[in-house]
C-alpha cells in the first residue's frame, strides 16, 4: 500500500510539473510581442442574472471579434471578490486595457489603484463606482453606460402622465434591486425626484428583490397580503428591472388581479420578455436600458491603446417603450 | 388570514407553506445525511441543474409565426421531470460514492459538486434564462389540488414515505447507528457504505424535486440564481429543528419545523416592511436567538439564575441536595 501511494504521489508531481512547464511556455509565448499585436482587453462580466446582462455579454463578445480585439473574458458570477481576483489576473496577464461592470459600488481602491500602479487604464460599463476616499474618477478613464437616476426620471414621468391624476391618492410599490447595487440605488433617486413634485404619489412600500424573477414573485407576493391586511390598495408597481416585474405579473395573476389594469406596472431595461408581457397586456411600460455597448467600448478600447484622451462619461441610446408599441418593436429587440 | 380565492386557500400562511416546500424537500434529504454524520453543501446547485435539465427539455421557444404564437416543446414534460430527477440523483450518487466509496470527507465531496453544480447548470442554459410557455408545467409550482398548493403534495409524500422508511423499518436506527459510530457499526454487521451512498443518493433526488418546484413556480431556469446559498438554510432548517450536526439521533418533523421557521422569518420581513439594507440582520438576529433558546446550557446560565431569585432549586443545586 505505502509503496502504492509513493508511486501515486511521484506521478502526480510529475503531471503537475508537466502542466505548470506548459503553462509558462505558453506564457512566454504572449509576452514576446509580434510585431502587428492584437489589442487585448479584459472584461469581468457580473454573471448572467438576466437576460439583460446575457445581452450585454454577447454584445461585447460579438464587437471584439468584429473589431479584431482579443477579448479576455471573465464571468463572476454576481461575486465582488471573483470580480477582484479576475482584475488582478489581468493586471498580471499585462492586458491593454481592463473593462469591468462593476457588481457593488464600493470596495474596489486597492485592485484599481494596482491597475493604475501597472498603468493599465480601467473602464466601467453600466455601473459607477464610489471611493472609500479619494476621487473615484481618478481610477478609471471613462464611464459608458446607461444613465440610472435618468432612468428613474423617465420611470416616474412616464407613470405621472400616464395616470393623469393630481389629486387623488396613488399607493405605489418599488421592488428594488440588489441592496448597494449602483442601479438599485439611482433608479430608486431618479424616481423619488418625480415623485417629490407629486405629492399625491407615494411609495408605500419597498423591498429589495434582488434584480431576480422568482424574489421579485416572493416579495410581490408579501406585498399583495400585507397592503390588504393594512387596507390599502396597490396602484402601482415600479420595479427596478424588468425580470423582476414578470416574477411579480405572476404574484399578481395569482392573488386575482389582473396585471396592466388594476396594477399598472412600470419596469425599466427593456428586456424581451417585458415586450411579451406588454403585447399581452401584463406591463404597462418599460424604460429602455441598452446592453449593446459592445461597439462603444471597442471604439473606446483603440482610442485609448492610440493614446486618445476619453471623455469620463459615454451614455448609451435609450428610449422608453409603452405597451401600445411593444408588437411593433418586439421584432427588433436584440435582448 | 387564509380565505378562499379562485377554489383555492390564499394569505400569507399557505404563502408560507408553498415557499417553504422547496426548504422542506432539501431538509428531508438532509437530515438523513447528517444524521450519518455527513452533510450535503451541494444542494443548492443541484437545484440549479434540475431546473436547467427540466426547461431545456421542455423547452423554452416561444416564436411568433405572423403573429400567432407558437411553442416548441422538445420532449413531453414527464419525459423531462423523470430526467431531471434523474440526473439530480446520479449526481447524488456520485457524492455517496466519494464519501462512501473513495473516503473523502463529506463537505469536501459535495463541495465539488457546489462549485461545478452552477456551471453544469449554466452550461444546460448557456448562461441565459430559460423561460418555459408550457402551461401545465406551471402546475408544479404554482397548482392547487384541494385548495392547497402541489408542493405541499410533493413534500407530504417524500415525508410520508421517508418517515415510513426510517421510522417502521430498521433503516432509521441503522443511520442512527452510523451516526453515532461508523466503525462500531459496521463490525455490527451494518452495510455502512451502502447506506451512506443511499442518502445522499436520495438528498439528490431531494434537491431534484425542489429545484422542479422553484424553476416551475416562477417557469424559468436560472443556473445563476436558483437556489443560490439555499443549501445554507437547509442546514439550518436541519439543526433548527433541533438535529445534532454530530449525526446520530435524528427528528424530521424537526427538520420540516425548522424550514418552516425560516421561512415564517422571510415573509414577516417582507410583510413588515423592514428596509432591505437591513433585512438579513434581523434574520440572523431571529436565528441567533431561536439557537440560543435551544442550547440547554444557556438556559441554564439564564433561567436558573432567575429561577434561583424565586427560590426555584435549580438542577444542579438539586443534585447536591
Amino acid at each position: 500500500m505505502a509503496k502504492w501511494k509513493k508511486v501515486t504521489i511521484a506521478l502526480s508531481v510529475g503531471i503537475m510539473m508537466l502542466a505548470l512547464a506548459g503553462c509558462s511556455g505558453a506564457k512566454q509565448e504572449t509576452t514576446t510581442k509580434p510585431a502587428d499585436k492584437k489589442i487585448v482587453l479584459g472584461f469581468s462580466q457580473i454573471g448572467a442574472e438576466s437576460e439583460w446582462r446575457t445581452a450585454n455579454t454577447e454584445s461585447i463578445k460579438a464587437s471584439a471579434q468584429a473589431a479584431g480585439i482579443e477579448l479576455k473574458f471573465s464571468d463572476a458570477q454576481q461575486k465582488q471578490e471573483n470580480q477582484i481576483k479576475a482584475i488582478r489576473s489581468f493586471i498580471q496577464q499585462k492586458v491593454d486595457v481592463i473593462a469591468f461592470s462593476p457588481v457593488v459600488e464600493t470596495g474596489w481602491d486597492a485592485v484599481l489603484q494596482e491597475a493604475k500602479a501597472a498603468k493599465i487604464p480601467v473602464i466601467l460599463t453600466d455601473r459607477s463606482i464610489k471611493m472609500s476616499s479619494g476621487n473615484a474618477e481618478d481610477y478609471y478613464v471613462t464611464f459608458m453606460g446607461s444613465d440610472f437616476v435618468e432612468e428613474g426620471r423617465r420611470a416616474g414621468k412616464w407613470l405621472v402622465d400616464f395616470m393623469k391624476k393630481d389629486n387623488e391618492a396613488v399607493n405605489i410599490v418599488e421592488l428594488q434591486g440588489t441592496v448597494g447595487s449602483a442601479p438599485a440605488i439611482d433608479r430608486k433617486a431618479g424616481f423619488e425626484e418625480i415623485l417629490k413634485q407629486h405629492a399625491n404619489y407615494k411609495v408605500i412600500k419597498s423591498q429589495t428583490g434582488d434584480f431576480t424573477r422568482a424574489k421579485g414573485k416572493e416579495v410581490m407576493e408579501s406585498f399583495l397580503k400585507s397592503a390588504k391586511a393594512d387596507g390599502q390598495k396597490i396602484d402601482v408597481l415600479y420595479a427596478h428591472n424588468d425580470d423582476m416585474a414578470i416574477g411579480a405579473i405572476q404574484a399578481i395573476e395569482e392573488a386575482g388581479l389582473k396585471p396592466g389594469k388594476d396594477i399598472i406596472i412600470v419596469s425599466i431595461d427593456g428586456v424581451k420578455g417585458a415586450f411579451e408581457a406588454m403585447i399581452a397586456g401584463k406591463l404597462n411600460a418599460t424604460i429602455e436600458c441598452s446592453p449593446l455597448l459592445g461597439d462603444q467600448l471597442m471604439t473606446a478600447t483603440k482610442d485609448l491603446v492610440a493614446g486618445k484622451t476619453l471623455d469620463k462619461r459615454i451614455v448609451t441610446k435609450e428610449g422608453v417603450f409603452p405597451a401600445e408599441v411593444a408588437s411593433k418593436e418586439l421584432p427588433n429587440r436584440k435582448y | 388570514m387564509i380565505e378562499m380565492k379562485d377554489g383555492h386557500f390564499y394569505g400569507v400562511t399557505i404563502d408560507i407553506l408553498n415557499r417553504a416546500a422547496p426548504l422542506m424537500l432539501l431538509a428531508i434529504g438532509m437530515t438523513l445525511v447528517i444524521a450519518t454524520k455527513g452533510i450535503d453543501i451541494s444542494v443548492g446547485s443541484m437545484i440549479a441543474i434540475s431546473g436547467a435539465v427540466v426547461a431545456s427539455l421542455i423547452g423554452g421557444k416561444l416564436e411568433y409565426v405572423d403573429g400567432v404564437k407558437t411553442l416548441i416543446t422538445l420532449v413531453p414534460m414527464p419525459v423531462a421531470i423523470i430526467t431531471a430527477l434523474l440526473v439530480t440523483t446520479l449526481l447524488g450518487m456520485w457524492n455517496g460514492l466519494l464519501i462512501s466509496k473513495v473516503g473523502i470527507q463529506p463537505i469536501v465531496a459535495t463541495l465539488i459538486l457546489l462549485v461545478a453544480g452552477r456551471g453544469i447548470a449554466q452550461l444546460i442554459t448557456q448562461g441565459q434564462i430559460i423561460t418555459v410557455y408550457y402551461k401545465p408545467f406551471q402546475f408544479i409550482g404554482t397548482g392547487y389540488i384541494l385548495g392547497l398548493p402541489f408542493s405541499l403534495f410533493v413534500v407530504g409524500l417524500v415525508f410520508g414515505i421517508t418517515f415510513y422508511a426510517v421510522r417502521k423499518t430498521a433503516l432509521g436506527m441503522f443511520i442512527e447507528s452510523i451516526g453515532i459510530n461508523a466503525v462500531a457499526s459496521r463490525f455490527a454487521g451494518i452495510k455502512v457504505s451502502k447506506y451512506i451512498f443511499s442518502v445522499y443518493a436520495f438528498s439528490g433526488l431531494c434537491a431534484g424535486l425542489a429545484g422542479l418546484i422553484i424553476c416551475s413556480n416562477v417557469s424559468s431556469a436560472d443556473g445563476n440564481n436558483a437556489g443560490l446559498f439555499i443549501e445554507l438554510d437547509a442546514i439550518l432548517a436541519v439543526s433548527l429543528g433541533g438535529n445534532s450536526l454530530d449525526g446520530g439521533r435524528f427528528s424530521l418533523v424537526g427538520s420540516l419545523i425548522g424550514a418552516l421557521v425560516i421561512q415564517s422569518i422571510t415573509t414577516t420581513i417582507y410583510a413588515l416592511g423592514v428596509p432591505p439594507e437591513i433585512t438579513l440582520v434581523v434574520k440572523s438576529i431571529v436565528v441567533i436567538i431561536i439557537c440560543l433558546l435551544q442550547s440547554a446550557k444557556f438556559r441554564k446560565i439564564v433561567f436558573s439564575k432567575w429561577a434561583q431569585k424565586r427560590g426555584i432549586p435549580s438542577e444542579k443545586n438539586a443534585a447536591k441536595l
